[in-house]
């Protein structure tokens, strides 16, 4: 089982204003994992990631980087860590690849030319290493806050809000990049608002909700636990109600009688639903066309945030 | 010591600078030119020496102290506030580097700024003046350790500034007032009493006077140079106490 590259204990947050932005929250995440963190708007994912980073202080608990405390031993944790913030901050005046350089040598390390090519290239930003940053577009700056967040080789890297406000194709790249860089053993956190990017790539989920940590859980057992199935029978003609024969079966009817709606457990040896089909012959309800469909992660996201309020 | 972070800070603030090498030269050199022509020309030919020199010689230290001072501290100030600002302090905040590395990379290179504008004014005033500099060591040591002082102070004035007009207000409205009236165009000897007393608790009266005591000795001083002296390590030291706090403490940089 793979060991811990980050362990947070007890940390919680309260700013000046009184603002509770996180209750103690404890969690590891493993080395070389796609950590998704999710959460609404206002949960604490941020404030939670910028704690880990060593933009917001803690009001308790400790977090270790790679072995290292964060506060007490900062520098060799802060090296460790690469950040790509929310929010478009860059600076307008700088060339690309000097503000990319600049970053590797804020976090210690010698000049290294040719690995800001490299990330440059991957990035597709070396056409644009001359460039001032200001000159690009939204999507470019993007890269280019990723292309500074890997200038000094992170082994841990916090994207926060990645692909927020960037066109589907830089979307998909960026989704090929993490994998990448994943392959190549780094540990991933990520906050999305997109499920489906969570569901895309994560391994695990996290699901933050007023500064409380509901749930951390294997992305495919979370989908298998708290996802349902649903078996629907589209019928040759719609039903009043369903027949007193099929009493002991979720049933339930939809789009005006004309669909029959069946709910079962995905995770059960037996659905239940040869025993269904062959009841409905029995009581003479037909059927013209059937299908089943499970339950995406942003369902389960929805109804884990839904049953804290 | 993360000395490429400090490598990193220092030539990105140099490189900031560069990029507008013109005007940050042009606009003091300009401003030191007028000031030669008008009282060191014009009104310093009517004037009688004091302390031994003329009075064109005189005002060098002064002029060059007028602009050091407001050199340094905006500098400084726009180099911390621009990332605050602009959000960039994201990245400084969560790089491996300490208070003392960050101070050394912004208030480095920004006493390296107000040091060059400083030798390149008292280049200029030998265009005006044919002054001589009696104790060159003592001189560049003034300088450097007036410029570090002020632009600790200007770092301080960059942290806890919440508008770039509030950047402008201390150079503009205390510093310059407070070096006109330190004896940069006299000594506070030619001032009547109460004013010279007055004048005494002015802490620019001590960097103008030490400052000219490296030019031209002495009997051009105004103080003797152990009180300016230990007034500028005051200051420093104040300063420096006052960074250091801000950076354990996170005091507006961190939430």
């Amino acid at each position: 089982m793979a060991e811990p590259i980050i362990s947070i204990r007890d940390v919680s947050k309260t700013y000046k204003s009184g603002l509770q932005a996180l209750k103690p929250i404890n969690l590891d995440i493993m080395k070389g994992e796609i950590f998704a963190l999710l959460g609404p708007n206002g949960a604490g994912k941020t404030t939670l990631i910028s704690i880990i980073c060593g933009i917001v202080n803690p009001s308790s608990g400790t977090v270790t980087a790679d072995g290292h405390d964060i506060i007490r031993d900062y520098k060799a944790a802060r090296r460790k860590i690469g950040l790509v913030p929310q929010e478009l901050h860059t600076d307008a005046f700088e060339r690309v690849i000097d503000t990319v350089s600049f970053s590797r040598g804020l976090f210690g390390f010698a000049p290294n030319p040719a690995h800001i090519e490299k990330v440059l290239r991957d990035l597709s930003l070396w056409e644009k290493r001359n460039d001032k940053i200001m000159a690009l577009s939204g999507g470019m700056k993007r890269r280019v806050m990723i292309a500074k967040a890997l200038s000094h080789e992170p082994k841990i890297l916090f994207l926060d809000e990645p692909t927020a406000g960037v066109d589907v194709e830089l979307r998909r790249d960026m989704w090929a990049m993490v994998r990448g860089l994943r392959e190549n053993g780094v540990t991933i956190i990520l906050t999305t608002h997109y499920i489906e990017e969570a569901e895309e790539m994560a391994d695990r989920v996290g699901v933050i909700d007023k500064g409380q940590l509901i749930v951390v859980e294997e992305k495919n057992a979370l989908m298998r636990k708290l996802g349902k199935k649903q078996l629907t029978l589209e019928l040759p003609a719609p039903l009043e109600r369903i027949p007193d024969g099929l009493n002991g079966y979720t049933l339930e009817l939809a789009a005006g009688g004309n669909q029959l709606i069946y709910s079962f457990d995905a995770q059960a040896e037996d659905t239940g639903i040869p025993a269904l089909l062959k009841r409905l012959s029995d009581v003479g309800v037909d059927f013209k066309d059937l299908h089943t469909e499970q339950s995406s992660l942003e369902d389960i996201f929805v109804s884990l945030v839904h049953r804290t309020t | 010591m993360n000395t490429y972070g400090v490598q990193a800070i220092y030539r990105f603030e140099m490189a900031r600078w560069l990029r507008t090498l013109g005007q940050s030269l042009f606009s003091p050199v300009l401003s030191t030119s007028l000031y030669f022509i008008v009282f060191g020309s014009a009104i310093g030919s009517r004037m009688m020496e004091i302390g031994g020199v003329s009075y064109g010689e005189f005002i060098v230290p002064g002029l060059i102290m007028l602009s050091i001072l407001t050199e340094s501290v905006s500098n400084a100030s726009f180099g911390i506030y621009m990332p605050r600002w602009a959000g960039t302090i994201y990245e400084l905040l969560s790089a491996p580097v300490s208070a003392f590395e960050a101070v050394c990379g912004y208030v480095g290179a920004a006493a390296t700024k107000s040091v060059i504008i400083g030798l390149v004014i008292l280049a200029t005033a030998r265009l005006f003046v044919n002054y001589e500099v009696q104790n060159w060591p003592a001189m560049l040591a003034f300088l450097v350790l007036t410029s570090i002082s002020f632009c600790l102070f200007g770092f301080i004035l960059g942290v806890l500034a919440d508008g770039f007009e509030k950047l402008q207000i201390v150079p503009m409205l205390i510093l310059t007032p407070l070096t006109f009236l330190g004896g940069t165009f006299y000594s506070i000897d030619m001032l009547p009493e109460p004013w010279r007393t007055v004048t005494l608790f002015n802490p620019v009266v001590y960097l103008i006077s030490g400052f000219r005591w490296a030019f031209f000795g002495a009997q051009a001083a105004d103080v003797n140079i152990v009180v300016s002296l230990s007034a500028i390590g005051v200051f420093l030291a104040a300063c420096l106490a006052i960074v250091w706090r801000i950076f354990k403490t996170g005091y507006r940089l961190k939430a």
